[in-house]
C-alpha cells in the first residue's frame, strides 16, 4: 500500500468537504473492494475518507411501499433484517449470498453499487426492482445509474446516501456462484411490480455489466411460470467468456437462473 | 494401549499454541538490524534481460542495496540442482538447463526473479523496486506440453533440444505388445492430470543472518527438511560449509511438498545478508506463492489396457508427457518416473506393463512433488481406466476390480514395486457396505425421477510410502539416502526429549511421537517433548514428505528407545539387585517382575547422571540415538466410493455421500489420521472439481489469485464417512504404512467416475467445473 491520509467523516457534508480538499481522494465504506486494490498498489488515493461511521448513512427503513437501505449499511444487516425479509425477502436472500461472512459484515450496499462490478449481486436487484439511488446531490433511477463495467452515473465526489426499493408484488433471486470468488457467475433477479410490470435483470453474464433480459420479461408477462422460459432463446454474443464459464454456458444460466428465481419468487 | 499410548485419539499438544496465536512462524521472527527483501520478478514468460538500471532506486529512502542476477553469478553462488538423475531410454542422462537463483540473462517463467531490493522496511523495498528499470526483450513462449515438443516451438534451454528433459521407459515392451496382440478387448483412454498450485496456508519465508566474526550463517526458513536444505546449500550452492550454516525451520504452516525444495529466495537471502552485513528477511505474498511455489501434477497421458475373454487384465501400455515448467526443481525428475510409473499396477494383477514418460520444459512455474507426487497421477489413470473398462465390457465396476485384485502377498509387480501385504477385498467390502452400494440403483432411479442425474464412482488406490529404502532409491538415481534418525534423551529428572529428523508442519508429530514413548514407558505425554526443525539441535535427518514420518521417523525413535530402555533396565536391575532379564517397564517404573520391587524412571535417570552407583564399566548418562533405513516401501491402500448428484441445468455436482475405507497398518492416533484423510480428500476433490493452475498460450498465468484459482472450501465438501481395515506392515516393527497422502491419491478418480456415471458420458477432464460438466452433458 502506498502512503495515504485517512479521515473519518462524521457527516455527509463533512465527507464531501474533505473530498474536495484532497488531491486524489477516495471514499471508503466497507473497504472490501478498495483496500485489496490499494494493497496491490493498483490504487493510490492521496486521502481516504471513511463513510463507515456516519450515522445518517446506516440503517433500513420501510415507509409505505418503499424500502430504503442507507448507503453504508452492511450486507449482513440487509440479510438479517426482519423489515427486509418481510418487504422484499428476495433482497435479504441476495445479501445473504454475497461473499463470505467477513465480507458481509464489512461490505456495504453503497460500496457495491458505486463499484458496479459486472458480477456483483446488488445491481441485479436495483435494476429488476426499479430502485432509485439517492446521493447528496440528486436521485438517479437504477436504469440510469449503471453505465457498464465498473462505471456509474456518479460524478466525482458525489456520495450515495441511500437506495430506495419499491416493494414488489413478487420477487425472486437465483445465483450460480463463481467457484473461486463466489461473485455471480450468472445470477438473475425477477420481479413483478405492484403495477404489474415484469422486470428481469441478470448480473455476471454480460460484457457490459448488469442488464435487463427483455425476452424473459416478455415470456413471463404472458405466463408467470418457470416453464414459460423454456422456449426463450438467449444469444451468447456479448456475454462474458472465461475459464469458469463460456458465453454459451452463461446464456444457459440466464434461463436456468431465471426459472429458479421465478420458482422461488414470493 | 494406555490412555495416551498407541491407538489413543489424544488431543494434539501443539494445538494450544496454534489456536491461541502463539505459534512462531518465520515471519514472526524479528532480528536486531533486520532488513527486508523485495524481489523484482519477470512479467514475461520468456525474455532476455538486456539491462537493469537501479540508479534511481538506490537514491530512494531506506534502500540498502539492489542486487542482480549477474552479481549472484559473479559471486559463484551455485545454480539450483535437481537431486535425482534419470536416464533416457537411449542411455543418455537427463538434459538440464541451468537455473541461477536470479536470472542474469534469460527469464523463462512469469515470476522468475531478476533482482532484489534490500531496504529498511518491506514497504520501502517495494517502493524502490518500482523504480528499478529492467529492460526485457520478449521472446516467444510456450506453456503447453504438446505445443512445446512440436518442431519449431520456442526453445527454452540450449542443453535440452526440442524442450525434452528425458524420454524414459519402464517395464517389458515385448511382453506388453504380445499381451495386446492376443487381447480379446482393449480399452483406451486419454487423460490430463491438471496442474495444481499447492497453496500452503503460510507462504514461504526466509530470514538469513550472517555473522562476519564467525563467518557463520543462520537461516530461518519454511522448510519440511532443514537438514536437506543445509546439505544442498552447502554442498551445491557454495553458501557456507555445513558447520557454518544453521538452518531452523520453526513452526511451518503447511507444506504439501512445496516446502521440500530449496528455492532461490533462501539462497538470495543468505548471499545478500553477507553482502549487506545485516539480517535479510523475505516473506512471500500469495501472488508470489502462486508464481513461484513448485506446482504439482500436469501430465497428459494416453493409456491402453488389454483384457482376455474372461475380463482378466493382461497388459497395460502408458505414454505420459510430464510438464516440468521452466526448470528442473529439486526432486521433480523422480515424480513422473519412480513415484508414478512404479505404481501403475494399482491393486491389480497385471502381467505385463510398459510405460514411457517424456519430460518437457515449458515457460511455466517449475513442477515438483505435491501431496502424493506421482501416485495420484498413477492412481487416477488406473482407476479411470478400470471404470472405462467396466463400462465398455458392461460389467459392474466393483466386480471387475475384485476379479483382478492381487490377493497373494508378497506380490512383485512388473514395475519394480514388491507389495508386502494388503487386503483389497476387505477395503472394497467396507466401502461398498458403508455407501450401500447394493441400494444405489434404486436411489439413482428416484433421483432421476426428480430431474437430477445421480452417479456412483469407485476408486481403489494403492501408493508407496515410507519413503524410502536408501539402497533401492540410490540404485534408481536418487542423490540422497532416505533413512531417518532419532535421539532419545532422558534428562536427569526423568523427563524425556526426542530429537527427530522428521519435521512437523501440521502433521501433529509433537503428539504422535510422544504417544510411542507413553506406550513404552507408561509416562504421560506431558513429560515428553519433541525437538525438531533445527540443524544445531538435531542430528542429521531427512525431513518429512512421502508419508514417511511415522513409518520411518517413528521407527528410528523406536530403535533409539529400545537402546535407551536396555541401558535403563541394567541400571534398574543393578539398583534393585535383580536380574536384568526380570525387569519390566510399567507406568513409568522399572519393576522386578512378579514382585513389588520397583524403581521409578526419574530415579533411574538420576542414577545414570550422578553415576555414583552404576554397574561396573557402564558409561554415565541416559541418551541413545539410532538411524533407521527401511527395507521396503510401505503400501497403504484402500477403497473410496462417492455418490454424486449432477444438476443438469447448471452442471453443478453435489455430493450425496463419500466413504473412505483405508488400510494404513497400525494407527498411532486415529483422530490425527482422520484429520490427515480429511485434508487429503479435500485436496483430491479439489483437484477433481475445482483447482486448476492455468496459463494462456503465451505463458501468462491466468489463476494467480484466489479470485480465479478455486481452492476447496468447507461447503464444497461432503461430510466424509471414514473407516479402516488393517493389515500390519511387515516392513517395520510398528506395522505402520502411513496416511498423509492417501486422500489426495484416491479421491479424484472416485469423483470423476461418479460424475461420468451420472451424466452417462465417459470423457470428462478435471476439474469438472459446472461449465465443463454442462457442456459435456449437452455435447452432441
Ligand atoms: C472475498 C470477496 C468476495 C466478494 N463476494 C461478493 C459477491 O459474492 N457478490 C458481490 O456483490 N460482491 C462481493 N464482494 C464485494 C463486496 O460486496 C464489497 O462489499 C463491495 O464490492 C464494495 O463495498 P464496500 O462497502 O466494501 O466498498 P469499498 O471497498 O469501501 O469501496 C468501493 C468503492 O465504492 C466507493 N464508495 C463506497 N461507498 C460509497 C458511497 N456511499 N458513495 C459513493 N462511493 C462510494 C469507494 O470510493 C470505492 O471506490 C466480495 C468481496 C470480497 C473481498
Amino acid at each position: 500500500m502506498y502512503q495515504t491520509t485517512y479521515h473519518r467523516a462524521s457527516s455527509v457534508d463533512e465527507a464531501a468537504a474533505l473530498f474536495a480538499k484532497g488531491s486524489e481522494a477516495k471514499f471508503l465504506a466497507g473497504g472490501q473492494t478498495l483496500l485489496p486494490v490499494m494493497k496491490q498498489r493498483l490504487a493510490s488515493p492521496s486521502d481516504v475518507i471513511d463513510l463507515g461511521k456516519i450515522k445518517e448513512l446506516i440503517g433500513i427503513e420501510v415507509s409505505g411501499d418503499t424500502l430504503t437501505v442507507k448507503a453504508a449499511t452492511p450486507h449482513y444487516d440487509v440479510a438479517t433484517s426482519d423489515a427486509v425479509k418481510k418487504a422484499i425477502p428476495a433482497l435479504a436472500y441476495l445479501a445473504s449470498l454475497i461473499g463470505d461472512p467477513a465480507v458481509r459484515y464489512r461490505g456495504t450496499i453503497g460500496g457495491s453499487i458505486a463499484n458496479n462490478d459486472p458480477a456483483a449481486d446488488y445491481p441485479a436487484a436495483l435494476l429488476a426492482l426499479g430502485a432509485t439511488v439517492k446521493t447528496n446531490k440528486r436521485s438517479i433511477a437504477a436504469e440510469d445509474f449503471f453505465k457498464g463495467l465498473f462505471t456509474t452515473a456518479l460524478e466525482d465526489g458525489e456520495i450515495i446516501t441511500s437506495v430506495s426499493f419499491p416493494v414488489p408484488q413478487k420477487a425472486g433471486y437465483a445465483k450460480m456462484p463463481h467457484p473461486a470468488s463466489r461473485f455471480a457467475l450468472t445470477a438473475v433477479f425477477v420481479a413483478q411490480t405492484k403495477t404489474g410490470e415484469i422486470r428481469v435483470a441478470a448480473t455476471g453474464a454480460s460484457q457490459s455489466g448488469v442488464m435487463r433480459v427483455s425476452a424473459i420479461e416478455a415470456a413471463l408477462k404472458a405466463n408467470w411460470s418457470p416453464s414459460a422460459i423454456d422456449g426463450v432463446s438467449i444469444s451468447a454474443s456479448n456475454l462474458l467468456s472465461d475459464i469458469h464459464g463460456t458465453a454459451e454456458y452463461r446464456a444457459n444460466l440466464i434461463k436456468v437462473m431465471a426459472q429458479r428465481a421465478v420458482a422461488a419468487a414470493s | 494401549m494406555g490412555v495416551e499410548g498407541i491407538g489413543a485419539s489424544v488431543v494434539r499438544k501443539e494445538d494450544k499454541r496454534f489456536i491461541t496465536g502463539k505459534g512462531r512462524y518465520v515471519d514472526d521472527i524479528k532480528l536486531q538490524g533486520m532488513t527486508h527483501a523485495h524481489f523484482i520478478r519477470s512479467p514475461h514468460a520468456h525474455a532476455k534481460v538486456k539491462g537493469i538500471d537501479s540508479a534511481e532506486a538506490l537514491k530512494m529512502p531506506g534502500v540498502v542495496a539492489v542486487l542482480t542476477g549477474q552479481q549472484i553469478v559473479d559471486d559463484k553462488v551455485g545454480n539450483l540442482i535437481c537431486g535425482w538423475a534419470i536416464t533416457s531410454k537411449d542411455g543418455s542422462p537427463m538434459k538440464m538447463g541451468a537455473w541461477p537463483a536470479m536470472a542474469p540473462e534469460t527469464v523463462r517463467f512469469v515470476g522468475q526473479a531478476v533482482a532484489v531490493v534490500i531496504a529498511e522496511t518491506k514497504n520501502l523495498a517495494r517502493d524502490a523496486a518500482e523504480a528499478v528499470v529492467v529492460d526485457y526483450e520478449e521472446l516467444p513462449a510456450v506453456a503447453d506440453v504438446h505445443a512445446a515438443i512440436k518442431a519449431g516451438a520456442p526453445q527454452l534451454h540450449p542443453e535440452a533440444p526440442g524442450n525434452q528433459v528425458y524420454d524414459w521407459v519402464i517395464g517389458d515392451e515385448g511382453a506388453t505388445d504380445a499381451a495386446f496382440s492376443k487381447a480379446a478387448n482393449v480399452v483406451k483412454l486419454d487423460v490430463t492430470n491438471n496442474r495444481l498450485a499447492p497453496n500452503a496456508m503460510e507462504p514461504r519465508a526466509a530470514i538469513a543472518d550472517y555473522d562476519s566474526a564467525e563467518e557463520h550463517f543462520t537461516l530461518y526458513t519454511t522448510s519440511q527438511n532443514p537438514h536437506v536444505a543445509r546439505l544442498v546449500l552447502s554442498a551445491f550452492y557454495n553458501i557456507a560449509p555445513e558447520h557454518k550454516l544453521r538452518v531452523i525451520a520453526p513452526d511451518v504452516g503447511g507444506g504439501f511438498g512445496s516446502k521440500i525444495f530449496i528455492y532461490p529466495e533462501e539462497m538470495v537471502a543468505l548471499w545478500a545478508s553477507k553482502k549487506v552485513g545485516r539480517p535479510v528477511k523475505w516473506t512471500g505474498d500469495r501472488t508470489e506463492a502462486f508464481l513461484t511455489d513448485a506446482h504439482g501434477r500436469d501430465h497428459v497421458t494416453h493409456a491402453e489396457m488389454a483384457f482376455d475373454a474372461n475380463n482378466n487384465i493382461t497388459g497395460l501400455k502408458v505414454k505420459t508427457y510430464a510438464n516440468f515448467g521452466a526448470y528442473m526443481s529439486l526432486f521433480s525428475s523422480s515424480v513422473p518416473t519412480y513415484l508414478y510409473a512404479t505404481l501403475l499396477s494399482g491393486q491389480y494383477n497385471i502381467p505385463a506393463i510398459h510405460a514411457e514418460v517424456i519430460g518437457v520444459y515449458t515457460n511455466t512455474t517449475p513442477v515438483d512433488a505435491y501431496r502424493g507426487a506421482g501416485r495420484p497421477e498413477a492412481s487416477y489413470l488406473i482407476e479411470r481406466l478400470m471404470e472405462t473398462a467396466a463400462r465398455q465390457l458392461k460389467i459392474d465396476p466393483a466386480a471387475l476390480r475384485r476379479q483382478n485384485f492381487i490377493t497373494q502377498f508378497p506380490h512383485q509387480t512388473p514395475v519394480i514395486m514388491a507389495y508386502d501385504t494388503g487386503d483389497f477385498n476387505a477395503s472394497l467390502d467396507a466401502a461398498m457396505q458403508a455407501i450401500d452400494y447394493a441400494g444405489f440403483p434404486a436411489r439413482k432411479a428416484k433421483a432421476n425421477a426428480g430431474g437430477k442425474l445421480r452417479g456412483i464412482g469407485v476408486s481403489c488406490y494403492i501408493e508407496a510410502c515410507g519413503i524410502a529404502p536408501s539402497k533401492a532409491v540410490g540404485s534408481l538415481g536418487a542423490g540422497v539416502g532416505l533413512w531417518e534418525s532419532a535421539e532419545v534423551r532422558v534428562n536427569p529428572v526423568g523427563t524425556i526429549e526426542i530429537l527427530t529428523g522428521s519435521h512437523s508442519h501440521g502433521q501433529g508429530h509433537e503428539t504422535t511421537f510422544c504417544q510411542l514413548v507413553a506406550e513404552r514407558l507408561g509416562v504421560p505425554i506431558s513429560q515428553v517433548s519433541i525437538v525438531h526443525g533445527d540443524t544445531d539441535k538435531v542430528q542429521f535427518g531427512m525431513g518429512t514428505y512421502g508419508s514417511r514420518s511415522a513409518a520411518v521417523g517413528l521407527t528410528a525413535i523406536l530403535k533409539a528407545m529400545e537402546k535407551m530402555e536396555a541401558k535403563a533396565k541394567k541400571i534398574a536391575a543393578h539398583a534393585l539387585e535383580a536380574s536384568e532379564a526380570d525387569i519390566v517397564i510399567e507406568n513409568g517404573e522399572f519393576k522386578v517382575t512378579g514382585t513389588d520391587k520397583a524403581i521409578a524412571l526419574p530415579m533411574v535417570a538420576l542414577a545414570a547422571y550422578t553415576a555414583h552407583n552404576l554397574p561396573d564399566g557402564m558409561e554415565p548418562g541416559l541418551k541413545e540415538s539410532a538411524f533407521y533405513d527401511p527395507t521396503n516401501f510401505t503400501f497403504p491402500a484402500g477403497a473410496y466410493i462417492c455418490e454424486v448428484e449432477v444438476d443438469p441445468g447448471t452442471g453443478k455436482t453435489s455430493f450425496v455421500n463419500f466413504v473412505a475405507a483405508d488400510d494404513f497398518g497400525r494407527l498411532i492416533n486415529p483422530m490425527i489420521v482422520e484429520g490427515q484423510v480429511h485434508g487429503g480428500l479435500a485436496q483430491g476433490i479439489g483437484q477433481a472439481l475445482l483447482e486448476h493452475a492455468i496459463y494462456d498460450a503465451n505463458g501468462q498465468p491466468v489463476t494467480a489469485s484466489f479470485m480465479d484459482y478455486s481452492m476447496p472450501r468447507a461447503d464444497d465438501l461432503p461430510s466424509f464417512k471414514l473407516s479402516h481395515t488393517t493389515t500390519l506392515c511387515p516392513g517395520n516393527p510398528l506395522g505402520i504404512k502411513g496416511c498423509g497422502e492417501a486422500g489426495a491419491i484416491g479421491a479424484s478418480a472416485a469423483v470423476i467416475n461418479a460424475i461420468t456415471d451420472a451424466i452417462g458420458k465417459n470423457n470428462l477432464e478435471m476439474p469438472a467445473t459446472p461449465d465443463r460438466v454442462w457442456r459435456t452433458i449437452h455435447a452432441a
